[in-house]
């Protein structure tokens, strides 16, 4: 609404016609308004980051250059225990997402840190996997299909890392301003981004693990 | 100060855009859970010796599973911001597809022409 007025001060004095108009086709631009749909198209882009990283793996997904299979490297179990670790962390955001639009901090903030938790017990697992499987002599160097697959992998543990640490600051956001406009906002960028990372692991387990065990 | 002001219509600016339900996070995990473990169990057992009928069958899940994630965890549809939302997700499914389908027929065809198959009919 103070948008109005300084329109109208400012060209008060010409006695232009232009204020008639821009009083007219006047309506509420309240900050953060297209940051949603902005977010999203971002989320998009990263899709398409991803894609690129998928077409590589597979086009270089069986080029093993004498080094270890899928078969070989690939611990389903594992895997199956790292998957619902975001499966998980999927839904408690949901529920600090549903508490958030109640209007409940406390709520809020304690689903993030279950979310958090779930989230670092994936990017622990993964961690886990992956020196595993360096001390055991398949490393990134080793062939096009580990150089592939540790790329893919990894930028999506990277983007799940960032989330965590999106997560934390968020949690402090909310403790220091509440549930204000801003940061219900921030929240619901953070669970696009979040649900998003767990549908590009769907991709992730689908193509590389399991596919990759069945090669 | 522009955040205290819109407290009072906290609804309108998100007017248009899908909250979700306990339902439907509910509905949508459990569907996930099915949708994750029948993948994971038909490699790990090797019900389905036929690799063409288990790769279709396990791709196909997944693409359920993504349809359930989009619905239920980021309650996409045709309504949220006026439809934009939607278009560019269908627009970006287009250039994934394209993306992936060429990659992987283009550098099949190389292997399959340009790899030298046996090197001993080398001159």
């Amino acid at each position: 609404m103070t948008y109005t007025k300084v329109t109208t001060t400012s060209v008060a004095g010409s006695d232009s016609p232009a204020i008639e108009f821009v009083q007219l086709v006047e309506h509420e631009h309240p900050p953060g308004t297209s940051t949603l749909l902005g977010f999203w198209i971002y989320l998009m882009s990263d899709c398409l980051l991803f894609a690129g990283l998928f077409a590589t793996f597979g086009v270089l997904g069986g080029s093993y250059a004498g080094g270890p299979t899928p078969k070989e490297v690939f611990e389903l179990p594992l895997v199956a225990l790292n998957t619902s670790m975001l499966l998980l962390s999927s839904i408690t955001y949901g529920f600090a997402m549903l508490a958030t639009h109640q209007q409940r901090i406390g709520r809020t903030q304690f689903w993030l840190i279950i979310t958090a938790l779930f989230g670092a017990a994936f990017v622990g697992i993964e961690l886990y996997e992956f020196t595993h499987l360096i001390h055991d002599g398949a490393t990134p160097q080793r062939s096009a299909f580990l150089s592939a697959f540790f790329t893919l992998v990894a930028t999506h543990g990277l983007h799940v890392t960032v989330g965590l640490i999106w997560m934390m600051t968020l949690m402090i956001q909310v403790g220091r301003g509440g549930l204000n406009l801003a940061n219900v906002r921030r929240l619901t960028c953070l669970s696009m981004f979040w649900h998003f990372l767990d549908v590009i692991w769907i991709c992730v387990f689908t193509f590389v693990y399991l596919l990759g065990t069945l090669r | 100060m522009s955040d205290h002001a819109a407290m009072k219509n906290h609804a309108a600016p998100h007017a248009n855009f899908n909250h979700g339900s306990l339902r439907g996070y509910l509905i949508g995990f459990t569907l996930s859970v099915i949708l994750t473990a029948i993948p994971f169990w038909l490699v790990m057992s090797g019900v389905i010796s036929n690799k063409l009928t288990i790769t279709l069958v396990i791709i196909s899940l997944a693409v359920i599973q993504i349809v359930v994630h989009m619905v239920y965890f980021l309650h996409m549809d045709f309504r949220s911001e006026d439809g934009w939302s939607m278009m560019a997700l269908l627009f970006t499914v287009t250039l994934v597809v394209i993306a992936m389908i060429g990659s992987l027929w283009i550098i099949y065809h190389l292997n399959s022409n340009m790899m030298p198959g046996d090197m001993s009919q080398m001159p």
